[in-house]
C-alpha cells in the first residue's frame, strides 16, 4: 500500500515537480527565527479563523435566503431545522468576531516588534489591505441575518457615505441601489460577501505570505537572521518552518480552537458583543431602534465619528477622521524614524506612546458601544464662560476627543519621538 | 499587558437595567426542568398561540420536552394541523393591527430580544389602567397594546408610583401593588405560571441550547485531548531547539 502510494507520489511529482518545490519554498526550508514568543501564534490564526469562515459560510448558504421577506427566517430556519444548523451559524458569528480578535493581537505583534518596518513595508500594506477588506467583509455580511441592527447599522453606515461633499449622496444611492436599506441592498451585499470579498481577501493573504516569505519573518528582537548563516546558507537562528513551527502553531490552534468553543457552545451571543439582543427582532423600515451601536470591532472608529464635532451642519469632519484613522496605517513604515525594530531596544518615548496609544484604543472601542451620556455631565453654572464654550457637557464626548487626540498623536509625532529615543543596543543573534 | 489586552477583548459584558425603568426580577427559569417547560407550553398555547404566534417553531420540536407526537397532537393542537406544522396564529396582522394598533409580535425569538427577566417582570405587571382603551396597562411597558390576557389566574390589581425627596434632595420612587379583586391562583401559583411560560419561551427561542451545551463538553474534552497529543509532539521536536 506504501510503496503504491509514493509511486503514485513520484507518477505526479515528475508531471508537476513545483508542488514539491513549493512545499520546501514555503514550509519544509522556510527557515523562520528560532524565538517566536506568544505574539507569533496569531498569524496562523488568523488564516485558520479565514478557513473557519469559509467553510461554515459555504454551508450556510445552502439554507441562506438572500430576500428582505424570507432573510431573517432562514436563519431561524438554519438554528432549528437544519440538522447541525445553529451549529454552524454559530461558528460563523462567533468566527466573525474571534477574527477581528487574532487580527488586532497580530496587528499589535506589528507595533510591538517593529515587523512594519524596511524590509518588511509591503508585508504591513498587504496586511492593512487585508484589514480593510475584513472591516468591509464584516460590514457586508452583518446586513445579512436581516434583523433591526443588520437594518440600521447598514443604513448609519452607507449615510456616512452620503456626508462626503459633492459625490456623496449618489455615492450612498449607488452602494445602496435604493432609497433606503432595501431588498436591493440585501442581495448585492450577500453577492459581495459571499464571493467579491472573500476572493479579495484571499488574494491579499497570498500576496501576503509571499511577500513575507521573500524577506524573511521578523521576531521579537527585531534581528536580521539572514545575516547569519551557516555553511550551507542557512540562518543560524532559523529554523525550518515545518516540522517546527508547524507543530507548535499545532499546540497554539488547539488552544484557540477551545477558547473558541467555549463562547460558541456556552455563551454564543457573548453577553450581545457578538449577537446582539435587538438583532433577534426582524428588520422594520419604520421603526428606528433607540440606540444604534455597531458591533464591537468597529466602535473604536465610532467614537472617533462621534468626537469630531460637525463643521457647518456637516458630519464629513468626523467621517473624515474615521477615513484617516484607518489609513494612516499605510503610513506607519515611513513614520517610524526608529533605527531599531524591537520594543526590547526602543526607548521611553516609543513605549510611552505604544501603551497611550494601546489605552486610547481600547477606551475609544468601550465608548463606542455605549451612548455618550454614560459617564454623565458636566456641571457648569448657566451662562458662565465654561458654559459657553463646551458644545457638549457630556464627559464621555470630552473623554472620546481626548482619545482621539492620542490616536491620532501617535501617528502624527511618531517621525518625531521615535527618531529622538534613546534606543539601546540590538544584540547580533536572536535571544531565546 | 498581553493578559490585560486578552482580558478585555472577551471580557462578558455586564448586562444594564433599563435605566430608569420599572427594576427587572430575575427568573428563576430552570431550561432542563421538563415538567415546568410541559406546564409552560400549555400556558403557552392556551393563552398567547391565540394572537401570538411562534412561526418558526414547529409543534413537533415538542417532543425534546418528553412528550410524545400524539400527545401534543391531542393536548397542544387544537386546529386540524399537521404536527410538523409550524406555531402559526389564524389571526392576520391586518385584525391585529385594526384590533390592538400594533400587530402582536412574533414570539419564536422573543426570549432573545428581551431577555427572560424581561418576560417575568413584565408578564407579572399588569395593573388595572381605565384610560387605556384596553382597561390595562403595564408598569414595565407602559401603554403597552396588549392586555392582560392571565387576567383570571393574577386577579385584577392595582398600581401606584409616589416621587419622594428626602432632606437631601435625592428623588425616589416609591411603588406600590394593590390586589383589587382575587384571581384562580395565588400569588406564589401565578408567579410559577409565569415561571414555566417564560422558561418554555426560552427554549422556543432558542430549542438547540441544551444540545448545545452538552455538545460544547465533548468537544471540550476532544480539544484537551488533543490538546495533550499537541503539546506532547512539540516537546518532542524541540528538544533540540535551545
Amino acid at each position: 500500500m506504501a510503496s503504491r502510494l509514493m509511486a503514485l507520489w513520484e507518477w505526479f511529482d515528475a508531471r508537476m515537480p513545483s508542488v514539491a518545490q513549493e512545499w520546501r519554498k514555503h514550509a519544509a526550508e522556510y527557515y523562520a527565527p528560532k524565538n517566536f514568543n506568544f505574539w507569533y501564534y496569531f498569524g496562523v490564526l488568523s488564516m485558520l479563523v479565514l478557513v473557519i469562515q469559509i467553510v461554515s459560510g459555504i454551508f450556510l448558504t445552502m439554507h441562506y435566503k438572500p430576500d428582505a421577506a424570507l432573510a431573517f427566517g432562514s436563519v431561524e430556519y438554519i438554528m432549528r431545522d437544519v440538522s447541525g444548523g445553529w451549529i454552524l451559524r454559530y461558528i460563523h458569528s462567533t468566527g466573525a468576531s474571534a477574527f477581528f480578535v487574532v487580527v488586532y493581537l497580530h496587528m499589535f505583534r506589528a507595533l510591538l516588534y517593529g515587523s512594519h518596518k524596511e524590509p518588511r513595508e509591503l508585508i504591513w500594506i498587504f496586511g492593512v489591505l487585508i484589514y480593510l477588506a475584513l472591516m468591509a467583509e464584516a460590514f457586508l455580511g452583518y446586513l445579512l441575518p436581516w434583523g433591526q441592527m443588520s437594518y440600521w447599522g447598514a443604513q448609519v453606515i452607507v449615510n456616512l457615505f452620503g456626508v462626503i461633499p459633492f459625490i456623496g449622496p449618489d455615492l450612498a444611492l449607488w452602494i445602496r441601489g435604493d432609497y433606503v436599506v432595501s431588498d436591493a441592498t440585501l442581495n448585492r451585499f450577500f453577492a459581495l460577501h459571499v464571493i467579491a470579498l472573500p476572493l479579495v481577501l484571499l488574494g491579499l493573504v497570498v500576496a501576503h505570505i509571499l511577500a513575507l516569505h521573500d524577506v524573511g519573518s521578523n521576531n521579537p528582537d527585531g534581528v536580521e537572521i539572514k545575516k547569519n548563516k551557516d555553511a550551507q546558507g542557512r540562518p543560524v537562528d532559523g529554523i525550518a518552518f515545518h516540522p517546527y513551527y508547524t507543530v507548535k502553531d499545532t499546540v497554539g490552534a488547539v488552544v484557540f480552537l477551545a477558547i473558541f468553543c467555549i463562547v460558541m457552545f456556552f455563551v454564543p451571543e457573548m453577553g450581545g458583543y457578538f449577537l446582539e439582543a435587538n438583532n433577534f427582532i426582524p428588520a422594520d423600515p419604520l421603526k428606528t431602534p433607540e440606540h444604534i451601536a455597531p458591533l464591537w470591532y468597529f466602535t473604536p472608529y465610532y467614537s472617533i465619528l462621534r468626537a469630531v464635532p460637525p463643521l457647518f451642519d456637516s458630519q464629513f469632519p468626523g467621517v473624515l477622521a474615521m477615513g484617516v484613522a484607518v489609513l494612516i496605517l499605510f503610513l506607519l513604515p515611513w513614520l517610524d524614524r526608529s533605527p531599531v525594530k524591537s520594543i526590547r531596544y526602543r526607548g521611553p518615548y516609543y513605549r510611552i506612546a505604544l501603551t497611550l496609544f494601546v489605552v486610547a484604543f481600547l477606551i475609544l472601542g468601550y465608548l463606542g458601544i455605549e451612548s455618550t451620556t454614560v459617564w454623565g455631565q458636566f456641571a457648569t453654572t448657566e451662562g458662565s464662560l465654561m458654559d459657553r464654550m463646551l458644545d457638549t457637557k457630556d464627559r464621555a464626548t470630552w473623554v472620546a476627543r481626548l482619545c482621539t487626540v492620542l490616536y491620532f498623536a501617535f501617528f502624527f509625532l511618531m517621525p518625531w519621538y521615535t527618531a529622538r529615543d534613546r534606543v539601546r543596543p540590538v544584540p547580533d543573534r536572536v535571544t531565546m | 499587558m498581553k493578559r490585560l489586552l486578552v482580558a478585555l477583548l472577551w471580557a462578558p459584558a455586564t448586562l444594564l437595567a433599563a435605566a430608569g425603568g420599572y427594576p427587572l426580577d430575575p427568573a428563576p427559569i430552570e431550561p432542563r426542568d421538563l415538567v415546568s417547560l410541559q406546564a409552560g407550553a400549555r400556558t403557552f398555547v392556551n393563552y398567547c398561540l391565540n394572537c401570538h404566534g411562534a412561526q418558526f417553531m414547529r409543534f413537533n420540536r415538542l417532543k425534546d420536552l418528553g412528550l410524545s407526537e400524539s400527545q401534543i397532537r391531542d393536548n397542544l393542537m387544537f386546529g386540524a394541523g399537521k404536527v410538523g406544522d409550524t406555531m402559526k396564529v389564524a389571526m392576520s396582522a391586518k385584525n391585529g393591527k385594526d384590533w390592538f394598533g400594533v400587530p402582536p409580535p412574533d414570539l419564536s425569538v422573543i426570549a432573545r430580544s428581551r431577555g427572560a427577566d424581561w418576560l417575568y417582570t413584565y408578564l407579572r405587571t399588569f395593573y388595572r389602567d381605565d384610560t387605556t382603551p384596553s382597561g390595562w396597562n403595564n408598569a414595565l411597558f407602559p401603554n403597552v397594546a396588549m392586555p392582560h390576557v392571565l387576567w383570571a389566574l393574577q386577579g385584577e390589581r392595582a398600581y401606584e408610583v409616589v416621587e419622594r425627596t428626602d432632606k437631601a434632595g435625592h428623588v425616589s420612587l416609591e411603588r406600590t401593588w394593590m390586589q383589587r379583586t382575587p384571581g384562580s391562583q395565588s400569588a406564589v401559583e401565578y408567579d410559577r405560571t409565569v415561571r414555566d411560560l417564560v422558561n418554555f419561551l426560552v427554549f422556543v427561542g432558542e430549542p438547540a441550547a441544551q444540545a448545545r451545551k452538552s455538545i460544547g463538553i465533548v468537544v471540550l474534552f476532544v480539544l484537551g485531548v488533543l490538546f495533550v497529543l499537541a503539546y506532547a509532539m512539540k516537546k518532542a521536536f524541540w528538544k533540540d531547539i535551545r
